[in-house]
């Protein structure tokens, strides 16, 4: 559960408004699309959303964690209810595909036991069953990208933040990732994808939140990319 | 922490050790320099003290008994004389005695038709402090029975001024290449964490708190610190040994007194060490600090 009550948003050393007067909401087990242009405050939301930045205003509520008031050292907390999907995949090189994703169990202190039995899950869930012993670098991007998701789905987070997951993707490969992240998303995790590739948004019948300028200017249940100028 | 999460941990610390070779050598390149110099000085500093000191001792003061007094009562100055402020060692010297060693010193036929009358008795003295010299000198005077002082105050003040220059430009040294050394550490192991600052942001992300994130920084600049203050203690063992043998040699007299490796050995590795594994944790922590901070 996201809930964004009139938050303001500058950043410090600039001076800069991020994001002014935001509210919206997404429920549990929602699919939604965050877009709009370059510099409207996409990212900024998603830095506030894993406590990257803090709010200048107004109040944000994410998975239980009052982000307002959180300390710094129950960030980890909230970060184990999300798991980020970033466009350049930022997978460890000198890891293998097993170890990239185990990576993310070993971080919350998981058993050996335990992640020798979910990690192999998650990549056939993903589509990598065989790809164990891989290096990133002997991937293709759709590949990589995969092993993200999987790294991300690994903890069981309660929400899924895709950071322009099809940036670095042609366009099968980025639809396929799609449907992927819907497969995940009716298996009862919430899905958020950030991005600015109209026809894939309007590819698929889910909630389009589109902001710009650091204000929310629509959103619409209609599947309908809602910002014309981009 | 859990036992198993503990040494996974120390594993991730001691395989980035090998997973960056190149900045880990670089890291123990740069502490095993400045050990080995901070070694080397520290050493020429012991030495130099130690013939200070050797020096210093011989540097005697020596009360001349009245010439009136006879042996029995010139010993018994012995307690008014041990008993002044900043006496070390007091020795009586009888008058033969003092012949015997001036005959042994110089030519014995120079002594052939002199009696040891001419000599007066005499107390052979080593001083705590040079420095006190002039009033030791000025209260040893004022004991009745004692005719004259002799003291070499011009090499005192000489030997306390070379002992104060040689301690404090030693401790300026030894401190500044220590802030050297844990500056260059610190940056050798800042310029490792940028190249690994995705890793630590894909840990961040991920939900590792900062204590996971530092632990394999600290465990990989230990093992580094403490590799770099035993290769630097290695090099300047050797180093001493040949130096010592080399001078030894060349000082055919023997009137150079060195320390002998032994004595200062086990101190030596252990402040090495102590210090390579302090600059290597506190390099590790402080570089990696930055990236804690969200």
């Amino acid at each position: 559960m996201v809930e964004f009550k009139d938050v303001r948003m500058v950043y410090k050393n600039t001076n800069a408004v991020a994001l002014d007067g935001v509210s919206f909401s997404i429920s549990d087990g929602e699919f939604v699309f965050l877009v709009g242009p370059s510099g409207s405050g996409k990212t900024t939301v998603i830095k506030l959303l894993t406590g990257e930045e803090r709010i200048t205003d107004g109040e944000l509520n994410v998975n239980g964690f009052d982000l307002k008031k959180i300390r710094l050292r129950r960030l980890p907390r909230l970060r184990r209810t999300l798991g980020v999907i970033f466009q350049d995949f930022r997978l460890i090189d000198k890891m293998t595909v097993f170890e990239n994703v185990a990576f993310a169990m070993r971080v919350v202190g998981a058993k050996k036991r335990e992640i020798n039995k979910r990690v192999p899950q998650v990549l056939e869930l993903v589509g990598l069953a065989g790809y164990e012993k891989r290096r990133p670098e002997e991937l293709s991007g759709g590949e990589q990208q995969r092993v993200a998701i999987a790294r991300a789905l690994v903890n069981n987070p309660r929400m899924i933040i895709a950071d322009e997951p099809t940036g670095n993707l042609d366009p099968v490969r980025s639809l396929d990732l799609m449907l992927l992240l819907e497969k995940i998303n009716e298996l009862g995790t919430t899905v958020l994808v950030v991005t600015h590739e109209k026809e894939l948004v309007n590819a698929f019948s889910k909630r389009v939140i589109a902001i710009d300028s650091g204000k929310v200017i629509s959103d619409g249940m209609d599947g309908y990319y809602g910002y014309e100028n981009e | 922490m859990r036992m198993s999460r503990f040494f996974f941990l120390l594993g991730q610390g001691v395989k980035n050790i090998f997973t960056h070779g190149f900045m880990s050598f670089a890291s123990v390149a740069v502490i095993t320099a400045c050990l080995f110099i901070m070694g080397c000085f520290s050493l020429i500093t012991l030495n130099i003290d130690n013939m200070i000191a050797e020096m210093q001792s011989q540097n005697r003061v020596i009360a001349y008994v009245d010439e009136d007094l006879s042996e029995e009562q010139a010993r018994a100055l012995e307690s008014k004389v041990s008993k002044v402020k900043n006496i070390e060692t007091c020795e009586f010297v009888t008058r033969e005695e003092a012949m015997t060693s001036f005959e042994s010193d110089y030519d014995a036929d120079l002594f052939e038709n002199i009696d040891s009358s001419v000599f007066r008795h005499r107390y052979v003295l080593s001083l705590t402090d040079l420095s006190l010299m002039q009033e030791t000198k000025t209260d040893l005077e004022n004991i009745d029975g004692i005719a004259d002082v002799r003291a070499h105050l011009d090499y005192a003040e000489k030997f306390v001024t070379l002992r104060n220059i040689v301690s404090i430009v030693s401790v300026i040294l030894v401190v500044t290449l220590f802030v050297v050394s844990l500056f260059i550490m610190t940056n050798t192991i800042k310029l490792a964490t940028f190249t690994r600052r995705e890793e630590i942001a894909i840990m961040r992300m991920v939900g590792a708190t900062n204590g996971f994130i530092r632990l394999p920084f600290v465990v990989e600049g230990l093992i580094l610190g403490a590799l770099g203050g035993a290769i630097a203690y290695g090099l300047v063992a050797l180093v001493y040994h040949l130096a010592t043998q080399k001078l030894l040699a060349a000082m055919a007299f023997g009137f150079v007194v060195l320390v002998p490796f032994s004595t200062v050995a086990l101190p030596l590795l252990g402040v090495f060490l102590g210090v390579g594994i302090l600059v290597g944790v506190l390099g590790g922590v402080s570089a990696i600090r930055n990236y804690l901070k969200v």
